[in-house]
């Protein structure tokens, strides 16, 4: 059965100027991520994997190379184009959670729909509904610093969804929790993942990213594909 | 997003921090509160010079005589009268004089007139009589009293044919002038009115310094004032030694010297409107980079530039506006102590107003826009690093 690919990167480089030296974030890097797949990205820090989620969330332009999303050619768009791209296909989650201290939780999930321009009524409830999703919607009225970070990050989540975005982005998404609560987090992010969602992961830690249904690690700019023995590898270690 | 949905979101971050919304508006506040205020007391004090130059009639010519080696006297003055076009003319002599009735003194201003001045000035009786010509020949020591000053020695009671003494002598009271009101800082219901000839003796003077003439119409008012000039230079045979002014050059000076002070005033409120403006961009410059994270995620979530933009240009624009608004309560509510506390008038002008409240509109815009387009440039990415 031929699924269809969200994703599809081909020889992506992406090279940053250093005072004098030049160093090569993304060198060649090629993915390709299919509708309802879970990515594990993995490399440790000053692996290029900041540069590539950048890329992947539309915030930035490779140099050279082909990024195809939802059929769309991007790497070339203009920076409005982007942030339309943005807000409609991706749906971020970041690690410090980057909620708006002065919103309450249900006002920070409406965010990505102001800007789609969604009536107030509908944008409300399509919030609620998402709150309900990720099971925190008897919070909707708290502001972000009334929360703790388990559901903090619980609200970032219902932000990245509330738009259906067909890809959900998430950057080290338990760096700031607890293991406790990272296990949480991770189970929401696995039962989306059942429901359909697309999620791209990108961690540190091969403890979470293990939760993936495939891994890709990423050194000095090169992505490969971490072999599915290597991957039990992991599981069992 | 929809403009609706950009001004509550400015609403709810000026509400977040007070105090600095307030300090922010503080220079636009008093720069409106203070061009209201200024213009309208400007503009009051010129339309009340202007009503009460006018209530002196437009026909009437001041004389002022200088030379006082020729003596001027009553008779020349009557030659005057003589010319055609001249319908009255109205000999004055003033000074100051202390009134007493019982215990109760007053030290007033005086004129020494004829029985013409009453028409000449516009003035009227509420009670009495003038001043008559036979009060003039006979030197007679009687007063008509200005409103305030009968108010003062006599309180309720009816002040006519009762005595007073003026500077220690015994004056009858004939009349009492009906209120006119003080303009230009003087108040023209505090004053007394004596025949001429007896202020002359009062004043122990023979010379005539000034004298009023009242033309026929203002039609003619330029020839007759030739027509006098021509008159004064066969007595004093030298141009130099008297001068005649119209009315209505007085009141042109008048007016244009108090509409240079009104846009002085405005003028330097307005500059202190441009320096709040001024400040509300110095603010929303700290605010852009404090909210740079936001702005980071907002552009991450998919905000435009326009977006970031107009949301910072709103937040200006509605602090200057709440500024404005605040300003013109503020400037009416200082205009109308003032007006309470002075007894002066003060002309509101919708137009003023209008203006004052639109600059400032004007500032947030102009000023807002630098910080904002600011915001709208920030990378997202590295506005997203940003702690």
């Amino acid at each position: 059965m031929m699924v269809e690919a969200i994703i599809h990167m081909r020889d992506l480089i992406k090279q940053y100027q250093m005072g004098d030296t030049t160093v090569t974030a993304l060198d060649h890097a090629s993915i390709t991520v299919k509708k309802g797949d879970f990515v594990s990205i993995v490399g440790p820090s000053g692996s290029g994997k900041s540069t590539l989620m950048n890329i992947i969330g539309c915030l930035d332009h490779p140099d050279s190379g082909e990024y195809i999303l939802e059929g769309q050619t991007v790497d070339k768009m203009k920076d409005y184009q982007l942030a339309t791209i943005r807000n409609e296909n991706i749906g971020f989650i970041f690690q410090n959670f980057n909620l708006l201290s002065r919103l309450t939780a249900v006002e920070n999930v409406e965010l990505p729909l102001i800007y789609r321009g969604t009536k107030a009524k509908e944008r409300r409830e399509m919030a609620m509904e998402s709150l309900k999703k990720v099971g925190i919607a008897d919070r909707a009225g708290h502001l972000p610093h009334q929360l703790s970070g388990g559901q903090q990050q619980r609200v970032a989540i219902a932000r990245a969804l509330v738009g259906e975005p067909p890809i959900l982005l998430a950057d080290e998404p338990t760096g700031a929790l607890d293991s406790q609560t990272s296990k949480e987090i991770m189970e929401v992010l696995s039962q989306l993942n059942q429901q359909g969602h697309t999620i791209i992961l990108i961690t540190h830690d091969p403890e979470v990213a293990k939760m993936g249904k495939r891994m890709v690690r990423i050194s000095d700019g090169k992505l490969s594909e971490v072999g599915m023995n290597e991957h039990e590898y992991l599981h069992i270690h | 997003m929809s403009i609706f949905t950009s001004i509550k979101m400015a609403m709810r971050n000026i509400k977040g921090n007070k105090m600095r919304a307030l300090l922010t508006m503080l220079g636009i506040i008093i720069g409106v509160s203070s061009v209201i205020t200024l213009v309208s007391i400007g503009q009051g004090s010129s339309q009340s010079v202007s009503e009460s130059i006018n209530d002196l009639g437009t026909n009437l010519l001041t004389v002022n005589i200088s030379n006082t080696d020729i003596p001027f006297t009553l008779d020349d003055v009557d030659k005057v009268k003589e010319i055609d076009g001249v319908k009255n003319v109205s000999p004055v002599l003033s000074g100051r004089v202390t009134l007493k009735n019982g215990k109760t003194t007053s030290t007033v201003s005086f004129t020494g007139s004829n029985a013409s001045y009453e028409d000449v000035r516009n003035l009227s009786i509420s009670n009495g009589r003038f001043i008559t010509d036979i009060d003039m020949d006979y030197r007679q020591k009687v007063v008509v009293l200005g409103s305030d000053t009968a108010t003062t020695l006599f309180g309720r009671e009816n002040p006519v044919d009762q005595k007073v003494l003026v500077n220690g002598e015994s004056y009858r009271v004939v009349g009492v002038l009906a209120s006119k009101g003080g303009s230009m800082g003087q108040n023209s219901d505090d004053t007394v009115i004596i025949p001429f000839s007896t202020a002359q003796r009062l004043l122990g003077t023979t010379h005539i310094t000034q004298f009023y003439a009242q033309a026929d119409s203002q039609d003619t008012i330029n020839r007759t004032m030739l027509m006098i000039e021509r008159n004064l230079y066969e007595v004093f045979g030298d141009a130099d030694s008297y001068s005649v002014a119209n009315q209505q050059d007085v009141m042109d000076t008048m007016s244009s010297v108090n509409d240079t002070m009104t846009m002085l005033l405005g003028g330097i409120a307005s500059i202190s409107l441009l320096v709040g403006g001024i400040g509300i961009m110095n603010i929303m410059f700290v605010s852009v980079t404090e909210r740079t994270k936001e702005i980071g995620i907002r552009k991450s979530i998919g905000a435009k530039r326009k977006d970031i933009l107009l949301q910072f240009l709103i937040e200006a624009i509605v602090l200057s506006a709440l500024g404005g608004i605040i300003g013109v309560g503020l400037g009416l509510l200082a205009t109308k102590i003032y007006t309470l506390a002075t007894g002066s008038v003060a002309a509101y002008s919708l137009s003023v107003i209008l203006a004052s409240f639109l600059f400032s509109l004007a500032v947030g815009v102009i000023f807002g826009v630098f910080p904002a387009n600011k915001a709208s440039k920030l990378n997202p990415i590295q506005a997203l690093r940003f702690e």
